[in-house]
């Protein structure tokens, strides 16, 4: 999972040139895009349902209303997995469905490889759906099942049969024709959604947590047959989940959205190694977020002092502009743990502190490591230097952490109030 | 299954009685079907076999003299029951299903009212409100009035009442709550994720309604259709106040038999031959719908 400082750097600064994994791209060609979301909004409830125009000021906001979906600007590529992730209740659902043309969007524009589908009716967008549930038709045949959508478009026959079994066999249930969605495993049911879906050749595919039923060993491998599949078809994948986990395994771009917005957009390292929210920082994987003032630049580094006036280093092209206090972050397998009175190699960062906590977890251990200046981090060890008890570091020890200014990353301090938007959710 | 079949405890007495729970549960039901319903059947099994009359006693003497009677003396009143039957069951779905599947869909918070509004008629008595279609049907009623005289559109001497017309209406008004609440059920019960699966699929509204909304709720209109020809067939209220001697159904004949002349064998072997008939329709209509179908 840790890459190397200057690979990482590369491919970021890659990606945020806009150019995605390097393959020939053209910014000029409008079926580059798959789906266009502009300004797109949606507001439930109060006298706006169902009506096509927006008729709410911004910022007013109307007592028994909720803004779902607040002006997403988005635009997924052709042929890419994306995914729409967020913790529960931050409006992915609802992107994904106005998407799908199941809930008309109080404002804004839906364009679907360049055509405005906005007011289409579900049946007549070129898109389909895997449906949280599956949503399989409990009267009707496996067969019955994968070929409704091709029945409705007057395919002949003959062909249906053929990619029918066609599709079947490609998510590996050859065979299952005539069984009926009540004889199937959660699994099995899954497949059989994907295939009714996939078997349309849509423009676009959408997947709405679709393995969120499943037991998390086939819900692993339900993830690595997913993208197989993916790339197999080529068709452009959105992928709703508020699992980062399963976002970072399959995705090619991920945008993380919080209370009806997305924060960030990006691949899944940039995500990841560089988050530019305190949300983004929270919600994928684990960040240590120090709170520091700015103390001007040092050689092309920015300098914060914590607290207790430790200075510690950030690259400046990874500062955002932010002049008033930030969060330095830094992820918890990229610091080091050394002797209280060790050497450390000049360049660092560097704080002091003292082990509260350690876990053994076979690959690495994890320590809770409080701050000589207040507050604590967790740290992640790969299990080879240190491995047997003995050799581990136990609570009490006084200890140096250590790590490449190039691992930290910055982002706002807003403080009190992206804490509240956190205890909002749970 | 495996090796571990040691001995196993010996069940607690708790246990055995938690095991009989099923039976103990049915025992007051199956106690009151055997004493209302079988006891009574057989007793008419008898009584359709025996001769005799009211005066002298019946005795079982074997004779299927009843059945033969029952099935060449009454073609007419046999062919009203089925066709009356048949047509209110007919006009009670074609009207009934648009209802049901209004307060299932579009019921919204108003769902209880309608529903609560689909059985208020039972709160009058059968007799009453069939009686009110009398009045509703009358030559002169609101009805035909308001056609004869105020349209001028049917000719003066029009009537309906004592017609097939007349009690065909009354057994499908009578009998319409039967179609609408088990239809309704049905209908209410589709996840809605499933219209949506259809939409997504290319599926117009009309085609996810043929495809998928009709044929999950065909449990219903099965149920709905059952419970509305059952009574419909046999009933004789309605051809007894709506009709005439003309459009007497079976059920007037079995009345007729019972109540005024007393010939308790030749009821017994129509209500017998009754109960067969329906049995035999509905298995035929339960085959034509598909059993799959009902139970998946
Ligand atoms: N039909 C609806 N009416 C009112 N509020 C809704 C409706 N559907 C969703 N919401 C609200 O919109 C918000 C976003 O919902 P949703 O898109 O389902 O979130 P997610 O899929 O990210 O969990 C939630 O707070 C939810 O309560
Ligand atoms: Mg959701």
């Amino acid at each position: 999972m840790p890459i190397l400082a200057a690979t990482g750097r590369d491919r970021i600064a890659r990606s945020e040139g806009g150019s995605g994994s390097g393959e020939e791209e053209n910014p000029a060609r409008v079926t580059d895009v798959a789906v266009r979301l502009v300004q797109l909004t949606k507001r439930f409830g109060g006298d706006t349902t169902g009506k096509r125009v927006a008729t709410y000021v911004d910022g007013a906001k109307a007592d028994d209303t909720f803004l779902a979906v607040d002006h997403i600007d988005l635009e997924v590529r052709d042929g890419e997995f994306f995914s729409l992730l967020g913790p529960s209740g931050c409006g992915k659902t609802t992107t994904l469905r106005m998407i799908g043309g199941f809930e008309q969007p109080t404002s804004g524009l839906i364009e679907l490889k360049g055509e405005d589908v906005s007011w289409l009716p579900a049946y007549q967008r070129n898109v389909n759906t895997v449906f949280q549930n599956y949503a399989l038709f409990p009267h009707l045949t496996v067969f019955e099942n994968v070929a409704f959508g091709l029945r409705r478009r007057k395919v002949a026959d003959a062909d249906i049969k053929q990619r029918v079994g066609d599709m079947l066999e490609l998510v590996e249930l050859p065979g299952y024709e005539r069984r009926k969605p009540g004889q199937l495993s959660g699994g099995q049911a899954q497949r059989v959604a994907l295939a009714r879906a996939l078997v349309n050749k849509p423009a676009v595919l959408l997947l709405d947590e679709p393995l969120g039923a499943l037991d998390l060993k086939l819900r692993k491998q339900m993830q690595v047959e997913l993208k197989r599949i993916q790339q197999e078809v080529r068709i452009t994948f959105i992928y709703v989940t508020h699992d980062q986990e399963e976002a970072m395994t399959m995705s090619d771009r991920i945008a993380v959205m919080n209370k009806g917005k997305y924060e960030q957009l990006g691949d899944p390292e940039v995500l990841y190694e560089r988050p530019q929210t305190r949300f983004v920082a929270g919600f994928l994987g684990v960040s240590n977020l120090l709170r520091a003032t700015p103390d001007g630049p040092v050689d092309g580094y920015a300098v914060y002092r914590l607290a207790d006036a430790t200075a510690v280093r950030v690259p400046q092209q990874l500062v955002q502009g932010e002049s008033g206090p930030v969060a330095i972050g830094v992820r918890p397998e990229k610091i080091r743990l050394s002797e209280a009175k060790a050497d450390v190699a000049p360049g660092l960062n560097r704080l002091a502190g003292v082990i509260s906590d350690a876990s053994y977890l076979g690959v690495s251990t994890q320590y809770i490591v409080s701050l000589a200046g207040g507050g604590s981090v967790t740290v992640y060890e790969q299990n080879v230097e240190r491995a047997t008890k003995s050799e581990l570091w136990t609570a009490g020890e006084s200890v140096q952490l250590t790590w490449v200014p190039e691992h930290s990353f910055v982002v706002a301090d807003e403080g009190s109030a992206s804490n509240a938007a956190q205890e909002d959710l749970s | 299954m495996t090796a571990v079949v040691a001995t196993p405890p010996r069940p607690s007495v708790l246990r055995r009685i938690a095991r009989l729970a099923p039976y103990i549960l049915l025992t007051p039901g199956l106690l009151w079907l055997l004493y209302f319903f079988i006891w009574p059947l057989a007793q008419m099994t008898l009584m359709s076999v025996s001769s005799g009359t009211l005066d002298t006693g019946f005795h079982v003497t074997g004779t299927l003299k009843s059945f033969s009677d029952a099935l060449t003396k009454f073609g007419t009143q046999w062919g009203n029951s089925l066709l009356y039957g048949g047509t209110s069951t007919v006009l009670d779905f074609l009207i009934g299903f648009p209802v049901a599947y209004t307060i299932a869909f579009k019921g919204g918070r108003y769902k209880n009212l309608l529903l609560f509004m689909v059985i208020a008629p039972f709160f009058t008595s059968f007799l009453i409100r069939t009686i009110s279609w009398q009045i509703l049907l009358g030559d002169e009623g609101p009805i035909l009035a308001f056609l004869k005289h105020t349209l001028g559109i049917v000719p003066v001497d029009f009537s309906i009442l004592y017609s097939p017309v007349a009690v065909i209406s009354g057994l499908t008004y009578n009998f319409l709550p039967f179609m609408i609440l088990p239809m309704y059920v049905a209908l209410e019960k589709i996840d809605f994720r499933l219209l949506e699966a259809a939409g997504d699929l290319y599926g117009s509204s009309w085609q996810t309604f043929r495809r998928v909304t009709f044929p999950l709720a065909l449990p219903g209109v099965f149920a709905g259709s059952i419970l509305t020809f059952i009574p419909a067939m046999g009933d004789y209220v309605n051809a007894e106040l709506l009709g005439s001697p003309k459009t007497r159904m079976i059920g007037n004949v079995i009345q007729g038999r019972f109540l005024q002349s007393t010939d308790y064998p030749s009821a017994s072997a129509l209500s017998l031959l009754l109960m067969l008939g329906i049995l035999i329709a509905v298995g035929i209509y339960a085959r034509a719908l598909g059993t799959e179908e009902l139970t998946g």
